[in-house]
């Protein structure tokens, strides 16, 4: 038998030794740098840090200048409003780049960067910013305003690829990317990720679907924490893409429990990543996730990476027919339970 | 080096490289010289001994006098920067600085001085005030001798141990762009003596040498102390002049005291201080070169007055002489310098050093920046050769009362013909004036152009026309003066076109280039007179719908790249593709640090310009109906139609002497005839949505949306499109009630949007109020005419106490110029509709007395009786004292009046009336009401009565009337420069309101420091965030015991504020009222104005509390505090603003500690305060009167 205390939780993640594959995703407890460092205490494998939104940052900066001009020569009195402020090279993705430095300094697990945006300007300069600021990896959210009506499916794809490529170029250090479940072909893009050089795929991003309160009548964004029935998705995809890839897997959204992280593992996924459970329980709680894979691999006497894809979809198995006899069983099961769907 | 900067830099460049210490106060036109220093400071640049000059702000001239005093006493070399009022300010100071022989230089942007008006503009009127103080004044004429003048004042000084004033003309020179060369810090250091500098160290006060100086004097000695000085004065011109020659000799430019140029043997000689030289040489050159013998002699050094240099720089051929003074002297029998000139030749003839005495005649040009052009000059050099010419005249104005001016030719143009002249109309803020700054700096930065720009603003903070003069050229450029005849014209809005002529300058073949809307219809659109202007002339037409192309590259409304564009394309100025390019660099280097997407957004527009850039065929007749639209309507006051209506249309220097009033007394109420329509988007209102709460109307800076209800019967013969909804009141059946947006006067600030809170079902984005096009709302004019024959509700009836309530009070100040959603007027709009008919207020200098009372139109009105507030500017520092003035009047003729009143009150034969007058209760608006309808009563009586006491009666009789004294200023004034006075107007227990519009900041100067700036917050002179906090003044006042102290924001809580006002006002002691007031000075929309107050209070930045001295005297604690406990942090209402947005750029870590910092303060005022709310009424001061 396995001692669980003894059990070898060492994963690769795009060329990366984790020491366990439980991933802390990119959220809000990586503000700073005494929360990427209470993550890793608390016994992650890494640490991915909280998305650099490219966007907004050009957007800010776009808008300070426009600010400083707004109410400029207005008035004989009063042509301008500020001093000139002493020169800085600073722009304004310098908190984020001292963040990802100090960080990486204060902990001894891999520490990602996550860059969020969706046109090529100015990605790949951040993300050689981000390599020499001590990122062990970068992970591009690459992030598309859902309810563009106008842009094709092949050109959101071909984006992707571009984007990818052109980071690659740029950077040493491995490169994964974080993508919807909306496309086409999930699989195929994943195919076409891989083969323009991303080093990992983390299944799924969440995109905002923001909700309508009926009192105000009015819409209501704001983000709520997934919960274990939306991992059955990305858990799917994963299991799909185990094995089919040279990229790296990670399975995010949807962890709660030690049971979660196993099913994923089971399923093929490299990493498993959450923030929902960190921010739940404490970030002391990923230990508690970390030492369930650890008894459940003991209790079987199986080793982490044969675990690993044990229940993945077979390699030489044809994935839509094993979708399509999942999706066959799944109508009859529900049959038994809600009677006819007719 | 070669360098493109105006006079104020190029002053301030010398003089901070040259001193230790800068002691500075903002003061137009000389704020820019302080705020560079203080940037250069910041930015760690050091005097060429390689220290970092101390730059420190003082809260008046006064102080920074003061502390340079001081500073010199301690050995530091050490100036100041100054103009007007605040020059006027240092005299004691001046006078003791140079009687203690004290080597500094004040440099000043000359200014007009506040006498029938304030004027920020340039004359000599202040530096002409302070010759008599032993400053010796030393005179420059351009933006190159600004800059070479300073070095020369600071060597001069240290040789002769005379204080030197260095003036140049405020705004003419100080806001002039213009070529010229640099001083190196190597030319400065050999220049500036160093062992004068160690001997001015060694003068300074020093317990290892003690002494006294500035001893009291007495009969015996004082005369003869004061008589020592004489040599220094006597030596300096000589000493002067020997630096210019070393200066010549460092720099090759050479410089004399006096300067003389013109014909050897001339008989006409003009004599002139300042820019004005430089319109005399041209005219002097043609005159010489037509057979004329003129001149004209510049006077650098006025004092000491260099008497030989002038005798010996005056040809003996000289017949007539004109001594030009920018300056006026009422009473005296001549202006200073003319004085000087006639009394040096008289004694040269009477000692036998001339022989013939000239005629002397004396002429006054250019106050107030009037314009000073070779036009004028030919004027007077043919007015001396007129048999008899007039001993004093003016020129540049038609007086038509005493006859002085003299009439010019203004079509005469002695300009370089090599020289490109260009003239852009833009509105404040839309970026016309930067790219124009932005295209001088690209063509005079090659090294064979020359350029100059000159930036002329109107009085209107919000909406205001801009017109840019620029010229380029392979010569120098000397022309101190409009462009007159310009090869360009831009017109870079529509709307301006449709006013003014902006053809003014055109000559013929002018290329023309419009901003226009209208596309291939574009000639249809323009006016008629414009028109045939365009055909007359020959102009070449170029359009372009520049807002198009803006919005298509992302810009939104910024469209001065796209113009400035054109101007390349086809101006000619430069080949097309050197110049597209040259801009395009210009726009990386702008923009490349701080946004790479503007630079990218702004590449493409250049280049989609020129794609649609095109030319307006000019038919051979002109087609258009219609003309420009008249500045005020026909039925306005004859006053308004004649004199504010040619200010209004740009032509106001074209009005005479006899049209203006003789002692600066206006109409009040003047701002509703000038329909400025200067917003596309306007509030419209949605009656179905709206509960007619009031909120909208009550924060409208603008005082645009007018409440009345009435009854069914008035809805008679309403225009089609009238809005009304059955009024929202119980008991009230059958009333209607209506929220009139005057369309034409709204500036599209969206305040009123943001104070609304409902919402039409199923539209978030919607509320009762929203912003919608104007041009869609053309019919509703007719609806605000109808909606003002709609009787107002009556005061008596209204109820005063809710916000709700104020909105059916009119307001008696309206569409006043202030910026679109200024978080000040608001107040002052609330003290109108709730005191206007009973007020008068005392106003500090500032934006509250520029758009309360600069012309053309006056925003304080009146009521349909003819009641309304009646206001005055007197200074900046000292409003509280002039408010005090008003109450002690108000008190005296009170007293009088009720006086008077019983003494005839048998007269009347109704005692009963008369002591209904006498013991009136005058609280509550109905009260108020009657009391009016009383005195109204009395006076028509008293019309026909007679006998002294009668007489006596009728002039005080309004004065029953329980009188409102309001003290208006902002922070600049009530935390600094005004400081003392307030604090002893509060000490003085009388019945006056003082309103402090608190935007924390220097708003009107643009952006200085006060002591109200919070701690942390950028502003300048506080350019790496302001390190101390910022004053209490709330606990300062309460200390007192006797006076009502608030803090308000509008914004936070609209009724807290109401009910201060009222408490306020019915005080009867001194109340202080600290208002918020969001300003553009903050950095961010300020359309979001409202919602950044609830933050400052609700982060506890504010705290919104009261204190009435009622209340101790009832038992109670007096101390209200009105907001909630903070609910958020600090940083969260710091983060909207680019005040704090900056430093948090530039330097995080110093952020995070001021914002720390700030955050301690904040809580632990916050602890006070609440401490302070739990206390027993004893632990208060007691009101000392009301327990005499």
């Amino acid at each position: 038998m396995i001692d669980r205390h003894h059990v070898s939780l060492e994963t690769n993640y795009m060329g990366l030794t984790l020491r366990n594959p439980v991933v802390a995703s990119a959220g809000p407890l990586t503000q700073t740098v005494d929360g990427v460092k209470s993550l890793a205490d608390g016994g992650v494998g890494a640490v991915v840090m909280y998305s650099l939104f490219e966007e907004q940052i050009r957007r800010e900066a776009e808008a300070m200048a426009e600010l400083e001009e707004m109410y400029e020569d207005s008035y004989a009195e009063s042509l301008s409003f500020f001093p000139s402020v002493p020169d800085s090279d600073r722009d304004a993705s310098h908190a984020y780049l001292t963040l990802v430095e100090e960080s990486a300094k204060a902990i001894d697990v891999p520490l990602i960067a996550s860059l969020n945006g969706s046109s090529m300007g100015g990605w790949t300069q951040t993300a050689r910013r981000l390599a020499d600021a001590g990122a062990s990896a970068i992970e591009l959210n690459i992030y598309f305003v859902p309810g563009d009506i106008f842009m094709s499916g092949s050109a959101v794809e071909e984006r992707h690829v571009e984007i990818v490529s052109a980071v690659k170029d740029t950077v040493d250090i491995p490169v994964a990317v974080k993508l919807s479940p909306f496309f086409s072909s999930v699989g195929n893009m994943a195919l076409q990720l891989d083969a323009a050089g991303a080093d990992g795929l983390v299944l799924f991003n969440r995109f905002l679907q923001p909700d309508i309160d009926l009192g105000r009548v009015t819409v209501e964004s704001g983000v709520s924490l997934s919960s274990p029935v939306e991992a059955r998705l990305p858990r799917t995809w994963i299991a799909v893409l185990h094995g089919k890839l040279r990229a790296s897997l990670a399975a995010t959204t949807g962890v709660d429990t030690a049971d979660d992280v196993i099913k994923y593992i089971l399923a093929g996924a490299d990493v498993v990543m959450t923030t929902s459970a960190l921010l739940r329980h404490g970030t002391a709680y990923s230990s508690v996730l970390v030492d369930g894979l650890a008894k459940w691999l003991s209790a079987r006497e199986i080793s982490l990476s044969k675990a690993r894809g044990l229940l993945a979809v077979p390699e030489n198995a044809e994935a839509s027919a094993y979708e399509r006899e999942g999706y066959v069983s799944a109508l009859h099961k529900a049959k038994e339970t809600y009677g006819s769907l007719r | 080096m070669k360098m493109i900067i105006d006079g104020n830099e190029a002053a301030a460049d010398v003089a901070y490289r040259v001193s230790e210490l800068c002691s500075i106060y903002p003061i137009t036109p000389s704020s820019t010289m302080a705020e560079l220093a203080d940037d250069w400071s910041a930015h760690r640049r050091t005097n060429i001994w390689g220290q970092v000059p101390t730059v420190i702000e003082m809260q008046s001239e006064g102080g920074a006098a003061g502390a340079m005093h001081g500073a010199l006493q301690g050995g530091a070399l050490s100036t100041t920067f100054t103009a007007s009022q605040g020059l006027l300010l240092m005299i004691p100071n001046m006078y003791r600085i140079a009687g203690e022989l004290t080597s500094t230089v004040f440099h000043v942007a000359a200014r007009s001085l506040a006498t029938q008006g304030l004027s920020i503009f340039g004359d000599h009127q202040d530096v002409m005030a302070v010759r008599q103080t032993g400053v010796c004044l030393l005179s420059s004429a351009s933006v190159q001798e600004a800059h070479d003048m300073a070095a020369i004042a600071h060597s001069a000084t240290l040789r002769t141990r005379l204080p030197i004033v260095h003036f140049f003309d405020g705004f003419r020179t100080s806001h002039e762009l213009n070529t010229m060369q640099q001083i190196s810090d190597d030319q400065l250091r050999q220049f500036i003596p160093h062992d004068l500098v160690l001997e001015h160290r060694a003068r300074a006060l020093s317990p290892a040498n003690p002494f006294i100086r500035g001893t009291a004097q007495n009969p015996d000695t004082y005369f003869q102390s004061r008589e020592t000085a004489n040599t220094f004065y006597t030596w300096a011109p000589k000493v002067i002049a020997g630096e210019m020659d070393k200066f010549a000799e460092l720099t090759g430019r050479r410089y004399h005291l006096v300067e003389y140029h013109g014909a050897p043997d001339a008989e006409r000689v003009v004599v002139v201080m300042g820019s004005g030289i430089e319109a005399i040489t041209p005219v002097v050159d043609r005159l010489n070169a037509e057979g004329g013998r003129v001149g004209v002699i510049q006077i650098r050094l006025y004092r000491p007055f260099p008497t030989d240099d002038f005798l010996a720089a005056l040809p003996a051929s000289v017949k007539t002489v004109a001594v030009l003074d920018r300056t006026k002297e009422p009473g005296a029998s001549g202006e200073p310098m003319f004085l000087d000139v006639s009394s040096v030749l008289a004694e040269a003839v009477a000692s036998g050093r001339r022989e013939v005495l000239p005629t002397v005649i004396g002429g006054r040009y250019g106050l107030s920046s009037k314009e000073f052009t070779p036009a004028m000059v030919k004027a007077i050099f043919d007015e001396m050769a007129a048999e008899k010419p007039k001993p004093r005249f003016t020129v540049g104005i038609h007086d038509d009362v005493t006859h002085l001016s003299l009439d010019y030719d203004p079509s005469l143009d002695l300009e370089d013909p090599e020289t490109l002249r260009a003239v852009f109309y833009g509105l404040g803020s839309d970026g016309t004036v930067g790219a124009n700054k932005n295209t001088i700096k690209i063509l005079g930065s090659s090294d064979d152009t020359f350029a100059q720009g000159y930036f002329v603003y109107d009085s209107k903070k919000s909406g205001s026309r801009t017109v840019s003069h620029l010229r380029f050229g392979p010569n120098p450029i000397h022309a101190p003066y409009l462009v007159s005849q310009a090869g360009f014209i831009g017109c870079h809005h529509w709307s301006i076109l449709e006013r003014v002529d902006v053809l003014e300058f055109a000559r013929p073949g002018t290329t023309l280039l419009l901003n226009s809307p209208h596309g291939d219809d574009t000639w249809a659109h323009l006016p008629e007179p414009m028109q045939r202007k365009i055909i007359e002339l020959g102009l070449n037409v170029y359009a372009i719908d520049a807002g198009k192309v803006a919005r298509a590259a992302g810009l939104g409304s910024r469209t001065n790249t796209i113009l400035q564009t054109c101007f390349f394309a086809i101006s000619g100025v430069l080949p097309r593709e050197t110049a597209i390019q040259k801009i395009k660099d210009a726009i990386s280097k702008t923009y490349a640090r701080k946004s790479a997407e503007v630079v990218r957004k702004n590449h493409e527009a250049v280049d989609s310009t020129l794609a649609q850039l095109h030319k307006v065929e000019v038919p051979e007749a002109a087609t258009s109906e219609h003309g420009f639209i008249p500045p005020v309507p026909e039925n306005a006051p004859q006053f308004v139609r004649t004199v504010t209506a040619t200010m209004l249309s740009g032509r106001g220097d074209d009005l005479p002497v006899s049209a203006l009033p003789v002692d600066g007394s206006y109409p009040s109420g003047t701002t509703k005839f000038e329909k400025r329509n200067i917003s596309e988007i306007v509030a419209e209102w949605d009656p179905e949505t709206c509960i007619q709460c009031g909120n909208c109307a009550f924060v409208c800076p603008h005082a645009v949306l007018r409440a009345k209800s009435y009854s069914d019967d008035q809805l008679d013969g309403a225009p089609e499109g009238f809005l009304y909804a059955p009024l929202n009141a119980a008991g009230l059946p059958s009333t209607q009630y209506t929220l009139q947006v005057y369309v034409e006067d709204c500036t599209g600030c969206g305040l009123c949007v943001e104070a609304c809170p409902v919402r039409p079902i199923g539209q978030p984005s919607r509320r009762a109020i929203n912003l919608t096009p104007k041009l869609e709302r053309e019919a509703e004019k007719e609806a605000v005419e109808f909606f003002e024959q709609i009787p107002q509700n009556d005061r008596a009836r209204v109820d005063f106490g809710t916000v709700r309530g104020t909105q059916f009070l009119e307001p008696l100040f309206e569409f006043s110029g202030a910026c679109a959603g200024c978080g000040e007027t608001p107040y002052l709009k609330l003290l109108s509709q709730l005191f206007g008919d009973r007020a008068i207020i005392a106003n500090a200098t500032g934006c509250s007395s520029i758009y309360g009372g600069n012309l053309p139109t006056t925003p304080w009105a009146k009521n349909a009786q003819g009641r309304g507030p009646a206001w005055s500017n007197s200074l900046f520092e000292d409003n509280a004292e002039f408010g005090l003035g008003m109450r002690l009047a108000a008190d005296l003729h009170e007293n009088l009046a009720r006086t008077r009143l019983t003494e005839v009150k048998d007269q009347f034969g109704d005692d009963e009336f008369v002591d209904s007058i006498l013991n009136a209760r005058q609280e509550a608006g109905s009260e108020l009401a009657d009391q009016v309808e009383r005195v109204t009563r009395l006076k028509a009586q008293l019309e026909g009565m007679s006998g002294p006491a009668v007489e006596d009666l009728r002039s005080v009789a309004d004065q029953l009337i329980r009188r409102s004294v309001w003290i208006v200023g902002g922070d600049g004034w009530a935390y600094d420069i005004g400081s003392a006075g307030v604090d002893h107007v509060l000490a003085s227990g009388r019945n006056v309101n003082i309103l402090v519009l608190d935007t924390e900041v220097y708003s009107n100067t643009g952006g200085q420091s006060s002591k109200s700036t919070p701690l942390g917050a950028v502003a300048k002179f506080a350019s790496g965030g302001k390190q101390t906090n910022k004053k209490d003044m709330a606990m300062q006042a309460m200390a007192y015991g006797s006076v009502y102290v608030a803090r308000v924001a509008m914004g936070a809580d609209p009724q807290q504020t109401l009910k201060a006002f009222r408490e306020a006002e019915a005080y009867d002691g001194p109340s202080l009222i600290i208002a918020y007031s969001h300003c553009i000075a903050h950095g961010y929309d300020i359309r979001k104005g409202l919602e950044q107050q609830y933050r400052a209070v609700n982060s506890g930045h504010w705290p919104l509390m009261r204190y009435n001295p009622v209340i101790r005297d009832l038992g109670g604690n007096p101390f209200l505090l009105d907001s909630p406990r903070p609910r958020m942090s600090l940083s969260k209402y710091q983060s909207a603003e680019l005040r704090y947005k900056v430093l948090k750029a530039a330097d995080p870590e110093e952020a995070a500690r001021l914002t720390e910092l700030a955050q301690d303060q904040v809580d632990r005022r916050w602890a006070e305060y609440e401490e302070l709310a739990m206390r027993g009424a004893e632990e208060f001061a007691a009101d000392p009167r009301s327990h005499a």
